[in-house]
């Protein structure tokens, strides 16, 4: 268990009077990368807002690096070490693309300093062009990019990331893969939920996948792909 | 009017709109940054100005007395907030209003019980008495003089604030995007504190500035209020640069009416008619642009 940075324990977690995650455990290695996956609706944003302390956990146990983190403030949460990039992004429309990124610079949590802004803006060359626009000027792909890139100026061990690519053309959803290959090169944990099943598979070390609020699976990406009938009635492919 | 009335008048409307921006812009900030309506906020004008007054008398120094009266607004400010206002940000309106309103109660009472319910005066500054002469018939106060200037050095450390410092980044993140504020590390709750303190703070430092050129009374509080929510909805909400041109705006209008004659049918109708300009102005502002001058549309 030494090299385990996230262990879920029985998760439960509600919106008022409805019940969404119904006992969920999920662990994740240092330096491992995650898929999440499930039909809509299933509870992935859910789980990954818990983690984030957005959403309370009504009961069971979430542990970072060991220690219990369940009723931490989401602020604390980042500090230790979690950066999240949100489904719809995130992006603060009324900050420059400069100033979104140096919103978030700061050192890790054991004070790593691998994430700084000039090695973000090498490898998102893009947003150097773009440094005194606005949030609201850059394209979906753009946003995209500063999102990762601002997730990684925190210095994190586990970078979550909602809906990936969605809503991304082909190529630009290309290139958000390979910055994520690059992520995953550096060490940094990641939790990652997208449409697109076989580059999600391709990337990841393994595979989680949820129905209606509890994990029905959880194995290695090519012991998923051998099991057709179950891919069909839990993801739909 | 002859043009040296004018120009006083001017002179003074522009500082009445300056002093307005001040009690204004804390109330625009705390609305549009934290959500919050908080119809207190004239209390802390009010709490100023008696500050003033009995620190005046206390200390004996208009100076010392606005650096601890600036301070103490500073400190009510931290503690209300963690108090109170931190537990309406995701309350809905009447809430914040119903809380609020209850805070108006106990500091009208409060003050009864500390200052009375007298009208006082603050002598002005003897730094600051006197006049300049402007033309050779023309003078003006030296006081309003340094009051417009103080203002004018608070808006302009405002703007840069917000525009240029990491603390007006987390301000803007919050307003933009306030879970995703929180998800880069920032302690949005201790940001919100400090904008709180801040906007009280501005408050009661412009009660205590305007002490000396108006009387210090107990409904003061509840007229500057009125005439803040009146720029705040011009301005449009949450937007500072709105605040400070619907301030001049009214400062400027409510000035003027107060010495227009205008005689209709033998009856002279502005002096009486001057409260209601702005309200008129107001009204038509809502009714080409009801987001307000600079506000968002929703
Ligand atoms: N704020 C909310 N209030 C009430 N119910 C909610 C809320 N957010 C989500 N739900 C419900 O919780 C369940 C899980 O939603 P969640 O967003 O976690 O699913 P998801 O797996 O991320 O779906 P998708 O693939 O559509 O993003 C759904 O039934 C959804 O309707
Ligand atoms: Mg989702």
């Amino acid at each position: 268990m030494t090299d385990a940075l996230v262990n879920v324990t029985d998760l439960h977690s509600h919106y008022g009077l409805s019940h969404v995650l119904h006992g969920v455990s999920l662990d994740i290695k240092r330096g491992e990368t995650v898929a999440l996956m499930g039909r809509n609706g299933m509870g992935k944003t859910t789980l990954i807002k818990c983690l984030m302390g957005l959403v309370p956990a009504t009961s069971g146990s979430i542990r970072f690096r060991g220690q219990d983190i369940k009723s931490l403030a989401t602020h604390v949460l980042a500090r230790r070490g979690i950066a999240y990039v949100p489904e719809g992004r995130g992006i603060f429309k009324n900050l420059s693309v400069k100033e979104n990124l140096l919103l978030a610079a700061r050192p890790g949590f054991e004070g790593r300093m691998e994430w700084t802004y000039d090695r973000v803006l090498d490898s998102f060359p893009r947003l150097k062009e773009r440094l005194i626009y606005g949030g609201q000027q850059l394209s979906g792909g753009e946003q995209q990019m500063l999102s990762i890139g601002r997730a990684l100026l925190t210095n994190p061990d586990l970078l979550i990331l909602d809906e990936a690519t969605e809503g991304l053309a082909p190529l630009i959803a290309q290139d958000i893969w390979s910055i994520i290959g690059i992520v995953k090169r550096s060490g940094i944990s990641t939790l990652i939920v997208d449409k697109n099943f076989k580059a999600l598979s391709k990337i990841s070390n393994r595979s989680v996948v949820m129905v209606k609020g509890g994990v029905v699976f959880d194995d290695s990406p090519s012991k998923l792909i051998e099991q057709p009938k179950e891919l069909k009635s839990w993801l739909g492919i | 009017m002859d043009a040296a009335t004018v120009l006083i008048q001017a002179m003074n409307g522009i500082q009445y709109g300056l002093l307005l921006f001040l009690v204004a812009s804390g109330l625009t900030l705390i609305f549009g940054i934290m959500g919050v309506i908080n119809i207190a906020h004239g209390s802390f004008y009010m709490i100023g100005a008696y500050l003033a007054w009995s620190l005046m008398g206390w200390v004996g120094s208009f100076w010392i007395g606005l650096i601890v009266g600036v301070t103490v607004a500073l400190l009510l400010g931290l503690v209300l907030e963690w108090l109170f206002i931190r537990f309406l940000y995701d309350r809905d309106h009447l809430q914040q209003v119903l809380v609020t309103y209850g805070l108006i109660l106990i500091f009208s009472e409060l003050r009864s019980m500390i200052w009375g319910d007298d009208v006082h005066s603050v002598p002005i500054p003897e730094l600051l008495s006197g006049s300049i002469q402007l033309t050779e018939n023309l003078a003006y106060p030296i006081y309003r003089l340094w009051l417009s200037g103080v203002c004018i050095v608070i808006a302009i450390l405002m703007f840069l604030g917000i525009q240029h410092t990491r603390l007006g980044m987390m301000i803007r993140a919050g307003e933009s995007d306030r879970e995703m504020t929180k998800s880069l590390g920032i302690n949005i709750g201790l940001v919100y504190r400090f904008i709180f303190a801040l906007g009280v703070s501005l408050a009661a430092f412009s009660g205590m500035i305007s002490a000396p050129i108006s009387s210090v009374f107990p409904g003061m509080g509840s007229q500057v209020l009125i005439v803040s929510f009146v720029v705040v909805v011009i301005g449009g909400l949450g937007s500072i640069k709105g605040a400070m041109i619907a301030a001049l705006l009214v400062g400027l209008i409510d000035t003027f009416g107060k010495v227009i004659h205008l005689d209709i049918f033998g009856v002279n109708i502005f002096p009486e008619m001057s409260g209601m300009s702005i309200f008129a102005l107001m009204a038509l502002i809502l009714m080409l642009r009801p987001q307000g001058l600079f506000g968002r549309e929703h």
